[in-house]
């Protein structure tokens, strides 16, 4: 196996198309443990964080633009993309532990193809979309497009994530992610639901973007879950409505995380409880 | 398969080393620079028990290579005390029996030593959230967070 | 209370203090040398290929192409071993399997190469040919007609007719008339319980470095919990004569049970044999979970009778535990420590010991009691709140006490239980109010405590300093604790006596760190040393003063006249005497060994409050009290630690750890990922109650307290998620999918 650290994204493109079995390497929180396991024997590591540009957060037309090597600590500690997008950097927040914080980014959640991971249904509930780069150059892909079946992405070969643009927020406008997990931490979700929504004037919901992972083999967007709730007040009804749209939109299995009875039913507990603090984030309250 | 030349820090020391492209931090730590107080307990980041700093940020050696240390700045439990003076945290530690068998104290020093650099007057909570990847199978955690939260308010008094 | 009326009886100075640990700086600076931290020049580095297969014939072995490879040193498979002795027979066959793979991960070859990467290289050169077999990891079904059989022929004459191979041996307990008694109850709760296996999740993975010389002489440096016991069982694997293998005790990174057997030992001495090198074994997380010593799963029924009042007319269990591919789980406690808390006319159990398709058990804290405790505790919880009844007074009316004739067969002598659950009926904690969704749990537990044998070696410096050798690891503070007790006996300050832990050559036989021994027997010993150390600087004063042995008294680190009559000599300091030894005798030292007996038994209560969310079925834990008899408290800081730590593993147990098992007989969660152990965020807060009744085995009053405290929390949890769920929980873990199920269906 062979270590390089390109400085630029071209060396880096050009490393990986002249090599099979070639590795991105980001924050490596998970590529390591696949090392380490022998599930993955790479002839080629490509470690993109001496990239210029990749560890930054850049304002872009009213959004954020966060580099694939940005990790989880330094998105917590960006004032504005707390401010804009509470729900994505608390999912990104919730992967591992504060010393895997130091490391996890928001581009390897995403190409590592879980089911269960806790960015990916934030991100795409918030609408985020990657940007691709590769031998045949650059593409912009939405975020819900790039998981294909678990462990498994759309990126062609030599392609990899440079960065991820979360777009303007929007008035009246917010976002939460939670998930369920038996302990308090340290686990891999066994349900979650993102949720971005705005309301108009009179606090009804003018759009909605409703996420849930670990039920299916995808990170899956529920348009029946923000239909749901479209051009409603968040009433004890319509919280009730989209939980259920919710339980009936996933589609889990029973393994060691959990049954397909309890992923149902968490479904439609998570979707309500987030929609709640997305609402209140959208009035500006605290929450 | 050549081994890969790093050049880096280490507790302060100019610090040479070659390893295999494959090799982690904690194995170059270990097997090559012999500071065995950093500790394997699952090599998955599962633990803690081989937390470090990098650049002042708190992460598990195990997940990261020993070739991406090249002109870092790393600190391990070694370079916690001040020659034969002990840091507060790990002052505390022995007083308070924050300690049994001692194999995840070095993860759970580095650690705590990283929370009070950034918040030095942390609630219960937030310490219990920030060291929740440090297991502790012996002590049920109780004195060690007590530890920590009697560490922060005598290091905040001093200052 | 009870520590006010002991301290009258004796004046303590060190024992009940809370010194620091002499080991402590070098945990805290990272130099403590644990198990994988120990290096020796042209070391190599072993590793082994294990089973993907749960059950299945080994047909073939072909290790010719990893011999070829180049940097590999040696290759070992079963076959090296040969014949052993009959006791270690099963020992190396889970070391390294035989004709079968008995579960997934039992290891089948080793190589010893001159890297890692190599290493790993050569395992993948190996060829195994098996034959895969019916498999079986569950209990009951193992223990029925047409079950996949592990051992043929292995069943013991204790089983009657028409239970499964499987079924190796049964014990059975108890007296009076359990069917009689039954019928004179008010009520009668019947029940089965189920316990999921756990690990003792040390953190340090198990890691030895070998070395074997051509004249026959080994030495292993390991992390056990006995290195005695290491070398004894290595020894009789490997053919040689105990006293030419030398093993030396790592730090220990946790064990809780799990490191009192071997694993790793005997390979890598075959392994330095055949190479000519030192070998160094570390295991994997995932190693340690698949192929070390987990405990037993459980399945147990449970039937108790109780009158209106509370009285308990009856009490009947029978336990089934599986122990893994090989026969010894630890169903006999179990069956021994079910009822032990209690005082009854009519009690019996029946405990059968089961092997399946999983990794052979080891000890794990008070083997065998947490899960019998659950179902014993979770049936008097249920009749209590069944008649309305104040759960504690069921207990303190039923309780045992001095003279009661335990279900196992003693008649108890002073005991803590009564005082345990008077201090918790008295505690704030039992009458603080309560919340939406919230319950509240409480259930005692009982552990023998152990003996056996023990040496210790005390020496006095000639500066009049003192060091004292033990040779058991210190696996929670016990350097501290032995430093104490010698620091008390001799009258001198704490700093004035260092306590190492001695290699195999160094002292006689001692028993592994286990049976929360340590304190009790090795603190024993070590009195018993410094009294001996004591007697000869008395006779050395004595003989410098011209006066008689008995005219001398030992108090307060110094030698005196015993009285009046004696003379009139200033007395003589530890320093004094040790400085002039040369000149009245040589050396002095004190030595103590003995097979201990009389550890006193432990019993302790657990208070908790958890809230459970109606939603998720998620349990968090509130609040958490534990109140238990120590005896003596040496160092009460690490009593409390203990009772902490054995509070917080059975929370685990309770809540989310159990090994995992597919259809395929692999264990699906062989990592700290999804073996969930609690971590710091799960908790509160634990508090502790010491009580103090004195062992009357002991000279200063100690009981063993390491492995009560893991006995009563399954049960009180239980108890407690119970009360909050509104429906009675009889599976552990009580995981949110279960706990949200029972309520859904209580619910209907």
């Amino acid at each position: 196996m062979r270590f390089e650290a390109p400085r630029s994204v071209e060396e880096a493109v050009t490393a990986l198309a002249g090599q099979t079995g070639a590795h991105v390497l980001a924050g490596g929180t998970d590529l390591l443990v696949k090392l380490r396991a022998e599930m993955i024997e790479p002839e080629l590591i490509v470690d993109i964080k001496r990239i210029a540009g990749m560890r930054d957060v850049v304002a872009e037309d009213g959004g954020w633009r966060i580099g694939a090597a940005v990790s989880g600590a330094e998105m917590g500690e960006h004032a504005g993309l707390c401010a804009d997008w509470p729900g994505v950097v608390e999912a990104v927040g919730l992967i591992g532990s504060t010393q895997v914080q130091g490391r996890a980014t928001l581009a390897g959640n995403l190409c590592n193809a879980s089911p269960a991971a806790d960015s990916v249904p934030a991100m795409v509930a918030a609408g985020a979309v990657v940007r691709v780069v590769g031998p045949k150059g650059t593409r912009d892909v939405a975020v819900i497009d790039i998981p294909k079946a678990p462990g498994k992405t759309t990126l062609a070969a030599g392609e990899f994530i440079a960065s991820v643009f979360l777009p303007a927020r929007g008035a009246r406008s917010g976002d939460a992610y939670l998930r369920f997990i038996p302990r308090t931490e340290m686990d891999i979700a066994v349900v979650g639901c993102g949720i971005a929504l705005s309301l108009d004037a009179a606090g009804r919901v003018a759009a909605a973007r409703v996420s849930l992972g670990a039920v299916g083999p995808k990170v899956m967007l529920v348009d029946a879950a923000a239909e749901a709730i479209q051009g409603r007040v968040l009433d004890e009804a319509a919280l009730a409505d989209l939980a259920a749209v919710c339980s009936a939109a996933a589609t889990p299995i029973d393994d060691k995380r959990g049954t397909v009875d309890f992923r149902r039913h968490v479904s439609g507990v998570l979707a309500r409880r987030a929609a709640v603090i997305a609402e209140a984030r959208a009035k500006g309250e605290q929450a | 398969m050549s081994r890969i030349h790093v050049t880096t820090t280490v507790n302060g020391d100019a610090t040479e080393f070659l390893c295999d492209a494959e090799a982690t931090l904690l194995d170059v730590l270990r097997d090559e620079l012999g500071l065995t107080g950093t500790k394997e307990g699952c090599g998955t980041g599962d633990c803690g028990a081989c937390s470090v700093t990098v650049d002042g940020r708190l992460v598990c050696s195990c997940l990261m290579l020993g070739a991406e240390a090249e002109g870092r700045e790393i600190t391990t439990i070694e370079g916690m005390a001040a020659g034969d003076t002990l840091h507060p945290l790990q002052q505390k530690f022995i007083e308070m029996a924050a300690l049994q068998c001692g194999i995840c104290t070095p993860g759970i020093l580095v650690a705590a030593k990283s929370l009070l650099e950034r918040n030095p007057d942390p609630s219960e909570e937030e310490v219990r959230y920030w060291l929740a990847g440090n297991l502790c199978r012996c002590t049920g955690y109780d004195k060690i967070i007590r530890a920590v939260m009697e560490t922060a308010a005598d290091m905040r008094r001093a200052s | 209370m009870a520590l006010d009326d002991t301290k009258k009886t004796k004046d303590f100075k060190v024992v009940g203090t809370r010194p620091n640990r002499p080991d402590g700086i070098d945990k805290v600076t990272g130099r403590a040398r644990f198990g994988a931290d120990m290096v020796a020049p042209g070391m190599l580095t072993g590793r082994i290929l294990r089973s993907p297969h749960a059950h299945a014939r080994i047909l073939r072995i072909d290790t010719s192409k990893a011999e070829a490879l180049p940097g590999v040193k040696a290759v070992v498979t079963r076959a090296d071993f040969g014949d052993v002795p009959d006791h270690v027979a099963n020992v190396i066959d889970n070391c390294m399997a035989g004709d079968k793979a008995l579960y997934d991960g039992h290891a089948v070859a080793a190589v010893a190469a001159n890297s890692a990467a190599v290493a790993r290289k050569a395992l993948k050169l190996i060829e195994v040919e098996y034959e895969v077999l019916p498999h079986v990891t569950d209990v009951d079904a193992a223990m029925k007609p047409g079950a996949p059989v592990l051992h043929e022929g292995w069943q013991q004459e204790t089983v009657p007719a028409g239970y499964s191979g499987n079924v190796i041996s049964r014990v059975e307990f108890g007296h009076g008339d359990v069917e009689a008694g039954l019928a004179k109850a008010d009520r009668v709760v019947a029940r089965t319980y189920r316990t999921g296996a756990t690990h003792q999740g040390y953190i340090e993975p198990h890691a030895c470095l070998a070395t074997m010389s051509a004249d026959g002489q080994g030495d292993l440096w390991v992390c056990t919990q006995g290195h005695y016991m290491v070398r004894n069982v290595c020894a009789a694997i490997l053919g040689m004569e105990q006293g030419q293998l030398r093993v030396t005790a790592s730090e220990i990174g946790g064990g809780f049970g799990g490191k009192t057997v071997v694993f790793l030992e005997p390979v890598a001495l075959m392994l330095a044999k055949k190479s000519g090198r030192p070998v160094k074994m570390v295991m994997s997380r995932s190693e340690v979970l698949r192929a070390t010593g987990p405990t037993a799963s459980t399945s147990i029924d449970v039937r108790i009778g109780m009158k209106k009042d509370g009285r308990i007319t009856a009490a009947f269990a029978e336990l089934r535990y599986q122990g893994g591919a090989y026969p010894g789980s630890p169903v006999d406690m179990g069956s021994m420590s079910a009822f032990a808390p209690y005082d009854l006319e009519n009690v019996k159990t029946v405990g059968w010991d089961v092997v399946s398709n999983r990794p052979k058990a080891a000890a794990y804290r008070a083997p065998g009691a947490p899960m019998a405790a659950f179902a014993v505790e979770s049936a008097i919880d249920e009749l209590a709140r069944g008649f309305g009844l104040d759960p504690l007074a069921v207990r303190l009316m039923n309780g045992a006490k001095e003279g009661t004739r335990a279900s196992y067969g003693p008649t108890y002598p002073a005991i803590g239980l009564i005082a345990t659950l008077e201090a918790a009926h008295t505690h704030p904690h039992w009458t603080a109010p309560l919340g939406e969704n919230q319950g509240r749990g409480v259930a005692c537990g009982f552990w023998f405590n152990f003996g056996g044998d023990t040496c210790v070696s005390l020496n006095v410096t000639p500066d009049g300093t003192v060091t004292v050798s033990e040779g058991n690891p210190d696996i929670g503070g016990s350097r501290a604790s032995m430093t104490m007790m010698a620091a008390e006996e001799l009258g001198i300050p704490y700093d004035q006596v260092r306590t190492i832990i001695a290699d195999t050559g160094s002292l006689g036989q001692n028993e592994v760190t286990d049976g929360s021994r340590v304190t009790f027997a090795v603190g024993l010993a070590t009195i018993e040393a410094a009294r001996a150390a004591k007697r000869e600087m008395c006779k050395r004063a004595a003989m410098i003063w011209g006066i008689d042995e008995e005219a001398v008294e030992w108090e307060d680190g110094a030698a005196r006249p015993a009285g009046p009559n004696a003379g009139k000599f200033p007395p003589m300091t530890i320093k004094e005497i040790a400085a002039v030894a040369s000149n009245t005798g040589g050396p002095i030292a004190g030595h103590h060994e003995v097979t201990a007996e009389g550890a006193g038994v432990s019993f302790g209560t657990h208070m908790v409050d958890v809230e459970v969310d109606p939603d998720t079925g998620a349990t968090r834990i509130l609040r958490y009290t534990v109140f238990q008899d120590a005896g003596r408290a040496v160092h009460p800081s690490y009593v409390e630690g203990q009772f902490q730590g054995g509070a917080v593993q059975g929370i685990g147990w309770a809540l989310n750890e159990e090994y995992i098992y597919g259809e395929d007989g692999i264990l699906q969660n062989a990592g700290f990922l999804d073996y969930r152990i609690p971590v710091a965020s799960d908790l509160p807060m634990i508090d502790t109650v010491i009580l103090e009744i004195p062992n009357p085995g002991h000279p200063y009053g100690v009981r063993g307290v390491g492995e009560t405290p893991i006995v009563p929390p399954l049960a009180a949890v239980a108890n407690a998620v119970s009360a909050a769920a509104g429906v009675r929980m009889t599976r552990l873990p009580m995981s949110p999918p279960r706990v949200l199920a029972a309520m859904q269906a209580a619910k209907g």
